[in-house]
Formats: C-alpha cells, structure tokens, sequence
C-alpha cells in the first residue's frame, strides 16, 4: 500500500499540452504511471503521442473522468488560470488534484480552497507550488524525479522538492512507501498533518520523516498532532535556521515574523514530543537509518 | 511587498476609504509647498518600513507653511531603527476624539481570510492582543462570499465601535475589503480608525501588504516598489530573474529550489562556527530545470559581490541536471574572463542527482581554475567556510 496515490490511480494531466506539462507527462509515464489522458478545451477531440503512447485529450477534468476512469489529476496550468483548474477539479469531484504550479496569488489559492471546503473536501489537493507526490515503484504524479530511490517502507512529507529528492535520494537503499511533497505557498491543500494521520494509518510504513522550513505554525501543529495520535517513529527536519527576519526565502511562505515561525521554535516544538530533529539534512537521513536498521 | 504609509493611504483613497487630505514630500522645500497648498496645521510624518517612528520624532506637528518646511528637515535623513527617512507625508493635522483598531489580513494556519477590530487603537496590535485580548475582535472571512455591509456590521459590532459610528464604520471597512481583494492584498490594516470631535470616521494611518504572485494581473504594483531601498545586486538579480536575497556574511551560497538553498546556507552557517563564524553572503535559488545560461547569470552576480570570499555551488539534480549546472559554470568562466575579469573567489561544488556523474566530469575535464568538487553537502559547505576564512 501506500497514501493517497498507488499502482491503481488512473491520472490525468490538466496542461498536458503545454510545455511543461508535456515533459512531465513523458516523464511520469517513463516512471510508470498509469496516465490516462489530458485535458485542454482548446483541443478535445484530438490525441497527443508520447514515445509510443497516444493519450487522448478531453475538454475536461468531469468528461476525462467519465471516459477513462480518472482519479487523479496533475495540473500544470500557469498561475493565471490556475484558480480556475483547481475549482474545475473540486467541481468533478475527482479523488485527488496535485497542483503543480508555482507562483498561484493567495487569494485564488484561499478562494479555492473556501470553495473546496463548500463542497465537503471530497476532493484532497496537494499543493500548489509543490512537487507532487510520487509512490516508488507504484505511480509518480507531478515532477519528483523517479528514478532516485526505490519502494520501501520510509513515508516522506515536505515542504520543499529540492529537500524531497535529496532525502530520497540519501535513503534510496532503504526506500519509501510515500514521498508527498506538500509545497512552499502559505496556503496549501494537503498538510503535514494530513500526511501524518495517513502514514500513521497506513500498514506498509513503519517510520516518518517530515521536512518542514520557515514561516507559518504548520510544523507546531503537526508536533501536537503527533503527540496525540502518532505511534510510528517519526524524524524532522526544517531549514531555515539562519533567515533573516522579514525576508521572503524563495518560498512565498517562507518568512520569519516577529518571533513566529522560526525554525528553532519549530525544532523546539518537534523535540518536545520526541521527534528526532536533525541539524541538517544528512543527520536527518542518518537518524531514519538508525531508526530503520534497528527494526 | 510592504508598502510606505503614503502608498498605502493613496490606495485607500483610491478605493474609497476616508483618509486626509495630503502629499509625500521628499525636500523640506516641497513639504513647505504641500503645506502651504493645504492650509492651517499640518503633520509631518517620516515614510519608513517600521513601527515606532513616534517615538523616534518622526511625527510632528506645524502651525504654518515655514514650521513645515523646517520640521521637514528635522525629520528628512533621520534613521529610524536602520531606515533612512527620505520622504515625509504631508497631511493635514486632525483633532481625534477616539481611536480604534482595524485590519483584514491572511490567516495561513486556518487558510482563511480573518477581520480583527478593536476599540483600543493607537498602539500595536500585538499590545493589545497581549494586554486585552478580550477587546480584540477576530472574525473569519469567507474568501467566496466576502464581506458585504452585513458582515462589515457585524464585525463593527464584534470590535465594540460606538453605536453612534456603526453605520460610518461598515461603510468603511466595506471599502477597505475592496483594497484588500482587488489589490491582491495579504494585510491591509487601519491603526488608528479615528473618528473626529465632530464624529467623522478616517483612516489616519494604515500598513498594506500585497501579494507579489498576483503582480501578472497587478501592472500599477511595480511602481510602488522602493528602488531605493533594494540592494543592488537585488535589483540586478531580479532584473536576471533570479530568486536572490542578499545577506552579511562571506559565502556565497548558489543551488537549486528554496528548500535546498535555505538548508545550504544553514549548513554553511555551523560549519562557518570552527572557522571564526563564517557565515553565507546570500541565498540565491537557481530553480528547476535551469539551464547554463542561467547558472552562468547566477555566478556572475555572487561574483560580482566585493564580500563574496568563495562560493558553494549546492545543486541536487531532480528536474536539473547536473551537466548542464556544469556546463553554465564553464560557461560563466569563459564569460567572465573574455570580459577580463578574474575570478579570485574559489568555487566549491557539489553536484548529486541527476546527471551528477556528467557534470562531475565536465567539470573534472574543464580543470576551471580555483573550482574544486566534493561529495556531500556537508563536506562541501565545510570546504567553503574553510576557503573564506582562510582568504
């Protein structure tokens, strides 16, 4: 098993004929995901081939569903129409949309997610500006890279892609069940918590590693989470220890106010229920190996 | 992006919140003329990005066009907590009877929109939350429905606002909705809502913070960037397009996606700790999928930095691959040197990944003077701080 995504999903590809979106999908597809089409109301009708594999493109999320059996959509679609993607996706009621794209306005992310919330979260969101989440061995859906690491039983929820890959990349000889890359944006569909109940939930992960970075309570919120409700080990990491106050690092929502979402406090917070935090990511992975081998 | 107090009461006017007539000033001359052109007394107050400039005399009030001018003075090249006051807002003096508290802001942690209003105002938010919490009303905003004079009123209400001021004060803050929605605004905050002896409701002073992924849809916004204010490697690295945040120390720190960058400069910082606190000179985030071209522009703006004393190079190789890294550090070298310049700050880098083998061997090949690689993001941030401090 793993969360949220597994050998059974059936994805489509919201953009999947725009640039980004068509080097994704070929990628995906090298990585073996079960892609069973794209959407564009500009070009429904007509097919786009991908190395041997023809995907039809449909005019939307709910008529892509109706022919194929989708359940999960990817979106590449730019920050412009990207509100309009994510409600389309809410509307179909399809099971889980990853929203790729970086750069969303917060207020289309907030509305969307008001909407979504209108309509009794049938729709799980990941993202957006994340990488996506990928289930080695089983489906990759967004733009983790595949290929650095293998199935096992680590589950991996983090802010940052970069940090995702190097992690996978570290523990490649242990390999993960699920590595679910939440994004960097203030406001984000699926959370650390989220991820943390379903790794906690789900039988073939035994321990957790979770990255988190500046800005925001999210990772004091995921520690009182697994003080109360989470059993399987569980390792930390956040970045950012050196930030400037009231510098936006990268992330839109990595920024310190005011004494609020330092990384020390969140270090602090995660030790005090027992989660091992390492100082960098290094220690990070060599804390989860220990953990693993003395299983 | 913050904006000055001026910037954000011309957008207030702009959306129909009631504020006081008045001008930004940048000369003692200009402030006299602006005071003049008003009449009667006037307040001068200093323009700069942080709190207790009260205290600090930035505010003061003028009888006349001359007292103007000579407070203007006074007030214009003040430092202010590290902020060099450039330009003063001329506006007209108001008599207060009372001052209130009121903001629209994001509320991340429950991906909302949230009102907070208050019948204390006059002094910081985060006193009053601290000392009375009770008058400290906070009412979420759904971000679909928004807020319409119904809820403006009942947030008025929640906030304690006199009766005699309800009917003023929803109008109010139904205009300042409009600043925060269409502006694409993260935080849009009145401190103080006064209303006048003679009962009028005003916007005496207000803090607005927008949303700078919405500037696609928000042209206007460049304008109220603060050029002055920016670093000019900044400006340069935006210019470039390139995610770049200048910082003190003397390791420039260059890799790929926020995360990585952040956590690059966290390891530079402990490893600078043996080497007499070496610390990184700046975050630049390259991003996914760059290309030569950019790693090249990348370069030559941390190079270009007179307290870079070396650079670490930290790219993990996800949607990048590492030979092209490779290939734009090459190529940088060649740029920098066919522009005749030398490159006396070592390079170390560290390539994972992706390609990594590749682009280890480009670089093996090349033999780039003064470039040197390592395995880990540990070792390689150690050999930088090692570098810096030995120069």
């Amino acid at each position: 098993m793993a969360i949220f995504l597994d050998r059974n999903s059936r994805v489509i590809v919201q953009g999947m004929t725009g640039s980004e979106g068509s080097k994704h999908t070929r990628r995906m597809l090298a990585a073996g995901t079960t892609i069973v089409g794209g959407t564009n109301p500009k070009k429904a009708g007509t097919s786009v081939g991908f190395d041997g594999t023809s995907l039809p493109v449909f005019a939307g999320i709910a008529e892509a569903m109706a022919a194929t059996g989708a359940n999960v959509v990817v979106s590449f679609v730019p920050p412009a129409g990207a509100k309009m993607g994510m409600l389309e996706a809410i509307d179909a009621g399809i099971d889980l949309a990853v929203a790729i794209t970086e750069g969303i306005p917060v207020h289309d992310t907030t509305a969307a997610w008001a909407y979504a919330t209108s309509r009794g979260n049938k729709t799980r969101i990941i993202g957006p500006n994340c990488p996506g989440i990928a289930s080695p061995g089983q489906s990759n859906a967004g733009i983790i890279p595949a290929d650095i690491t293998k199935p096992g039983r680590i589950g991996l929820v983090s802010k940052s892609g970069t940090l995702t890959y190097q992690m996978m990349f570290e523990l490649r000889d242990i390999g993960f069940s699920t590595c679910v890359g939440i994004g960097g944006d203030p406001v984000i569909g699926t959370t650390h918590i989220d991820c943390l109940r379903a790794f906690q939930d789900d039988p073939d992960t035994d321990a957790i590693v979770m990255i988190g970075e500046i800005g925001g309570d999210a990772e004091e919120r995921a520690a009182a989470f697994i003080e109360a409700n989470v059993t399987k080990p569980v390792v930390g990491y956040v970045a950012g220890f050196t930030a400037p106050e009231g510098r936006t690092m990268g992330h839109a929502g990595a920024i310190v106010s005011g004494s609020s979402g330092t990384a020390a406090a969140k270090k602090e917070a995660l030790e005090k229920v027992g989660v091992q935090v390492g100082k960098t990511p290094s220690e990070a992975a060599r804390l989860i190996r220990e953990l693993m081998n003395s299983r | 992006m913050d904006l000055f107090e001026y910037q954000a009461r011309d957008l207030f006017a702009a959306h129909g919140v009631p504020v006081l007539r008045g001008e930004v000033a940048t000369t003692a001359e200009r402030a006299g003329e602006i005071a003049a052109a008003l009449g009667g007394r006037v307040v001068i107050k200093a323009q700069v990005k942080t709190g207790g400039r009260g205290k600090a005399g930035g505010v003061k009030l003028a009888d006349d066009a001359e007292d103007a001018s000579t407070k203007a003075a006074a007030i214009l090249g003040m430092d202010i907590k590290g902020h060099v006051v450039h330009r003063v807002l001329v506006a007209e003096a108001s008599d207060i009877a009372e001052e209130y508290y009121f903001s629209f802001l994001l509320d991340r942690s429950n991906r909302t929109f949230l009102a907070m209003a208050s019948r204390e105002g006059g002094v910081e938010i985060e006193q009053i939350a601290v000392e009375k919490p009770e008058a400290l009303a906070k009412v979420p905003i759904d971000a679909i429905t928004g807020v319409d004079l119904a809820k403006a009123r009942e947030i008025a209400i929640a906030a304690g606002y006199p009766a005699e001021i309800l009917d003023q004060a929803a109008d109010v803050i139904v205009a300042l909705w409009d600043v925060f929605t269409k502006e694409d605004a993260t935080l849009v905050e009145v401190n103080p809502l006064v209303k006048t002896p003679d009962g009028v409701v005003l916007a005496l002073d207000g803090k607005v913070t927008l949303d700078e992924n919405a500037a696609f849809r928000q042209p206007a916004h460049a304008d109220l960037a603060d050029a002055e204010a920016a670093d000019p490697l900044e400006a340069r690295a935006k210019e470039a397009g390139l995610n770049y945040v200048k910082l003190d120390g003397a390791v420039g720190v260059i890799g790929n996606g926020a995360g990585l960058v952040m956590s690059s400069l966290d390891v530079v910082s402990y490893a600078g700790e043996a080497f007499g606190g070496v610390k990184p000179a700046n975050f630049l985030d390259i991003g996914g999928g760059a290309s030569a071209d950019v790693m090249a522009a990348s370069l030559a703006i941390v190079l270009s930095d007179p307290s870079v004393r070396s650079v670490f190079v930290n790219v993990f190789g996800g949607i990048t691959s590492c030979d092209a890294v490779a290939n734009g550090i090459v190529a940088a070298f060649g740029k920098l040197r066919d522009a005749g310049e030398q490159i006396t700050s070592p390079l170390v880098v560290r390539l994972d990944g992706n390609r990594a083998e590749e682009g280890r061997a480009i670089l093996a090949a090349a033999a780039l003077p003064n470039v040197e690689q390592n395995d880990t993001m540990d070792g390689a941030a150690q050999r930088a701080a090692e570098l810096a401090s030995a120069k």
